[in-house]
């Protein structure tokens, strides 16, 4: 297949800006068009991702043994501490079970568990087809809850009901069950809860520490190197800081309504964006003016010791262009911000789970003759690297191997990233990243860009 | 320790799996669709089944892995997913042009009940199908069996929707792949190029999942085995299946549907298994074993006399897949190592009968387990109680290993943190060299790293 396509029903989910200028109405937040090569995931894969990091509770995968095999410690959402969450439980449903239902193995397998492993908390995971086959999670969850003297928490995350983002709910819907069962004893009036943060190679470490030395309290980081008894009293802070786009809103919003608790949406990444959720931070507790001095004298520093090394790198990343394509289309925004500050170019800009808004914003963003797509394919991104003749993909783990083999360098924003790229640290090793991958020597042996061999 | 809670003792456990050695049916049969030319693999389910199985093969292989997904919704749920996988079809011919579809279902759609023969008619008899391009499916229900039954099952559906019979018998032996790696389907190529044998190959991922930097995404890389030879298969006068757990089905389908006979002989891992292997194409095709291959024998059969010393007596733990381990076991006993701990999670009575008939001299009391609750967690404990000089097996091994300070060797799927593995064979002669070396490497730097000074020894 040599001719680069767009499918007739994705023309709608493609947008360039300049040609199409004014008629911008991009379609996004449907579900995939049957028979393409979406780079998206489902229901349970949203819920798995929030919840996984919470490292003192069990988290059991009940259905065939599948969706718990691949989501078995695929992502380096680090822990200080326990780290049952790196195990992969599952309820292996087998032909048997399908017919005569599957609650008493999943209530046996609870118990099994929770006597070797005594956790803080379980969540129980719903896959396809328990939607199907009439299992009442619910009530084995109440029962085993009742018998065991810890919280277990349904999770309705069955594939087919919606897209990733229905699973982000159902996840915030399970945290909530626990949200405001511990004591708020002892918490002071200048506190947070660090929401959205999934402790990538240590990232809510860097970004906990920034507000601790602003004099803040972090009552718990969500759901990165997450415990059970901090989330259980996180209604005791003042205040909500979210980051990611869609994952923990809803949370966040839910626990405004029920606590009255304000939140914030930051990002944490590059110079400008990290800068911001540090001073709104400060804005918001503005009756004591420390802690917008101590956020000043943070940025100060920080900065102060990252821009020259940043400047390093610009001299050669600078005219380049860059691809991006990740989950969230908030996390698209810090990044076209992160790439203009070492003069690179955005050529592409697309997310698998964005809305209107968050495009409009993009577009608004982005410089002319900037492709912004939703639910892209590798078909669609070949193409317009190739076309805009990109020098670098970003992108998470499908996405790499077709970076590579269109010889171009790639920088993981996703599960796989190695190194903390939040914090204003974060800002010079995801430069760093991004030199070493579009300056390599092996490109050089690559035919690039479509050349001849 | 990852892995802390691991006690000595192993609990009787009824319904749970911990840290599982298999995983589901239908990656198998995107795997092994792979492996036909100018094939989009298509999975009739949730968008997220297609988005693991791809996300797992790219990380094995490091490659681009294409494949599309029936997107199932709500609606598609109650309704069932016919309309779903019938547009899916119109879909991929329009845009992503393959010659062939090879659909496999999901526990979702299993358990809906769609019949994927019924709807791919459906598909044809609405014109969906354009002329020369071919639909094939194969049901791989999650709650039953494993990944290999996946694979399986989608290599029958190969032989059985594929295979026709002219009358005319062509001068040609099919070999059924059972699940291996691109370079070991290119090895056995090799070896039947050196045999001047004509073989039908399937499937056969070399070229595909191996594919060179060209600057291009090709969505259907060069290799895999065209209709065209499918067909062919009908008319060839026998068939040597490799695996009788991944290889086997595609043989017997072949015998049902056209009366190729088939025998079935385990995948040419270490040196019996190899022997087997090159005298049964031998015989088949009525062909000489020539020198250069007798030479590579013979080189093999070096190493394992030159080094016997380093293997004698060594304890080792394996897990993975059924047809791996079986000619691996028979290897490390030809090689007087104990293997005393093999798990599989791949259910089947006839795994644990060869495993037995294999260690029936060398070791009677193996442990060995393989179905439900045949698991990472039950083999971790039985290590614990039993220590072992060395573990085998995919990368989930990485945390015994570390835990437990175990020299480890990477062998079987999925590889997620080493490379080589589809560049290098594991099977012929060859990759019995190279998995020699492999165990000797391990076993011999633990041995310097931790000799006493004064009998750290520079030759070995």
């Amino acid at each position: 297949m040599d001719k680069l396509e767009i499918l007739e029903g994705r023309k709608q989910s493609v947008f360039e800006k300049n040609k199409d200028a004014g008629a911008f109405d991009i379609s996004c937040e449907t579900t995939s068009l049957s028979g393409s090569v979406s780079q998206r995931a489902c229901v349970f894969c949203g819920s798995r991702v929030v919840l996984y990091p919470v490292a003192d509770a069990l988290h059991i995968v009940h259905g065939p043994i599948g969706c718990a095999a691949y989501t078995w410690d695929i992502r380096g959402s680090v822990s200080s501490g326990p780290e049952l969450h790196r195990l992969s439980f599952s309820t292996d449903l087998q032909e048997m079970d399908v017919i005569y239902g599957g609650e008493k193995k999943l209530y046996k397998s609870l118990i099994e568990l929770i006597d070797q492993y005594t956790p803080k908390a379980a969540f129980i995971y719903s896959t396809c087809i328990i939607g199907l086959i009439g299992d009442d999670i619910d009530a084995v969850c109440k029962k085993v809850s009742e018998e065991k003297g810890i919280p277990v928490l349904p999770v309705h995350s069955e594939g087919f009901k919606g897209t990733k983002k229905d699973g982000y709910k159902a996840a915030c819907d399970a945290l909530m069950k626990i949200v405001g069962t511990g004591s708020t004893e002892g918490i002071g009036k200048y506190s947070i809860n660090i929401m959205g943060e999934f402790n990538l190679a240590g990232e809510a470490w860097i970004i906990r520490k920034y507000y601790e030395e602003m004099g803040i309290e972090v009552v718990s980081t969500q759901t990165g190197d997450g415990r059970v008894d901090d989330i259980r009293r996180s209604h005791g802070a003042a205040l909500n800081i979210v980051q990611c786009s869609g994952s923990m809103v809803k949370l966040a919003k839910m626990m405004e309504e029920k606590y009255g608790i304000p939140y914030m949406r930051v990002s944490y990444f590059g110079i400008e964006d990290m800068s911001k959720a540090l001073y709104d931070v400060a804005n918001h507790f503005s009756d004591n003016p420390a802690i917008m001095e101590a956020a000043k004298n943070i940025v100060r520093r920080e900065v102060g010791e990252i821009y020259p090394q940043i400047m390093k790198y610009r001299a050669a990343l600078s005219g380049k262009k860059a691809a991006i394509y990740v989950g969230g289309a908030f996390k698209a925004f810090s990044l076209i911000k992160a790439l203009s500050s070492v003069g690179m170019d955005v050529v592409l800009a697309g997310s698998q789970t964005g809305n209107k808004d968050d495009y409009a914003g993009l577009k608004e963003m982005c410089d002319e003759g900037t492709v912004i797509v939703d639910d892209s394919n590798p078909v669609e991104l070949s193409k317009f690297v190739l076309e805009k003749q990109a020098d670098l993909l970003i992108g998470g783990v499908k996405e790499r191997p077709i970076a590579y083999k269109l010889g171009i360098g790639f920088c993981d924003h996703n599960h796989e990233r190695k190194i903390p790229l939040a914090g204003f640290v974060g800002m010079v090793n995801f430069v760093k990243e991004v030199y070493q991958s579009v300056m390599s020597p092996v490109w050089q042996f690559a035919p690039r860009k479509g050349g001849k061999l | 320790m990852l892995l802390r809670h691991t006690t000595n003792k192993p609990v009787e456990r009824h319904a749970l799996t911990v840290n599982p050695a298999k995983t589901c049916q239908p990656i198998g049969a995107m795997y092994a669709a792979l492996g036909i030319h100018g094939c989009l693999p298509h999975s009739h389910g949730s968008q997220g089944c297609c988005s693991y199985h791809r996300s797992t093969l790219t990380r094995h292989y490091k490659e681009p892995v294409m494949a599309a997904t029936s997107s199932f919704t709500e609606g598609s749920s109650v309704f069932g997913g016919q309309a779903n996988l019938v547009t899916a079809i119109n879909n991929m011919f329009t845009i992503y042009e393959p010659d062939i579809i090879a659909v496999h279902s999901t526990c979702l759609s299993e358990t809906i009940g769609d019949d994927l023969q019924q709807i791919v008619k459906k598909a044809k008899d609405d014109g969906k199908i354009p002329e020369g391009k071919h639909v094939i499916y194969a049901p791989t229900p999650s709650f039953v069996g494993s990944h290999v039954t996946g694979y399986a099952n989608m290599v029958a559906a190969m032989a059985d929707q594929f295979a026709e019979s002219t009358g005319e018998k062509l001068d040609q032996i099919n070999i059924v792949a059972g699940w291996m790696e691109p370079a070991d389907m290119r090895e056995i190529k090799r070896l039947s190029k050196s045999l001047g044998v004509t073989i039908r190959l399937f499937p056969d991922t070399s070229d595909v999942l191996d594919a060179p930097q060209t600057g291009k995404h090709v969505f259907y890389p060069k290799g895999g085995v065209t209709a065209e030879e499918l067909k062919s298969t009908g008319d060839s006068k026998s068939t040597i299946a490799l695996g009788c757990f991944s290889g086997e089905p595609g043989g017997i389908a072949l015998d049902k549907k056209c009366k190729v006979p088939s025998k079935t002989e385990d995948i040419p891992v270490g040196l019996q298994a190899t022997d087997r292997f090159l005298m049964a194409l031998s015989k088949a095709a009525g062909v000489r074993i020539p020198e250069e291959i007798s030479d590579e024998r013979g080189r093999l059969v070096d190493l394992m006399t030159d080094m016997e010393q380093y293997f004698d007596g060594k304890r080792v733990a394996l897990f993975g897949d059924p047809d791996d381990l079986i000619p691996l076991t028979e290897f490390l006993v030809d090689l007087n190592m104990k293997p005393v701990h093999i798990v599989s999670g791949t259910p089947g009575k006839r795994f644990e009968q060869r495993m037995r008939e294999i260690l029936k001299d060398s070791v009677p009391d193996a442990n060995i387990k393989n179905g439900p609750q045949a698991d990472m967690l039950l083999l971790h404990q039985w290590i614990k109680k039993e220590p072992v000089d060395l573990l085998i097996g995919n990368t989930y091994g990485k945390y015994i290993a570390r835990d437990e300070d175990l020299p480890f060797v990477r062998y079987g799927f999925p590889i997620v943190d080493r490379v080589g593995h589809s560049y290098f064979p594991s099977v012929g002669y060859m990759g019995g060299l190279r998995l020699a070396e492999k165990i000797l490497n391990v076993l011999m730097d633990r041995q310097d790293r931790d000799a006493p000074e004064e009998s750290f020894e520079l030759v070995m």
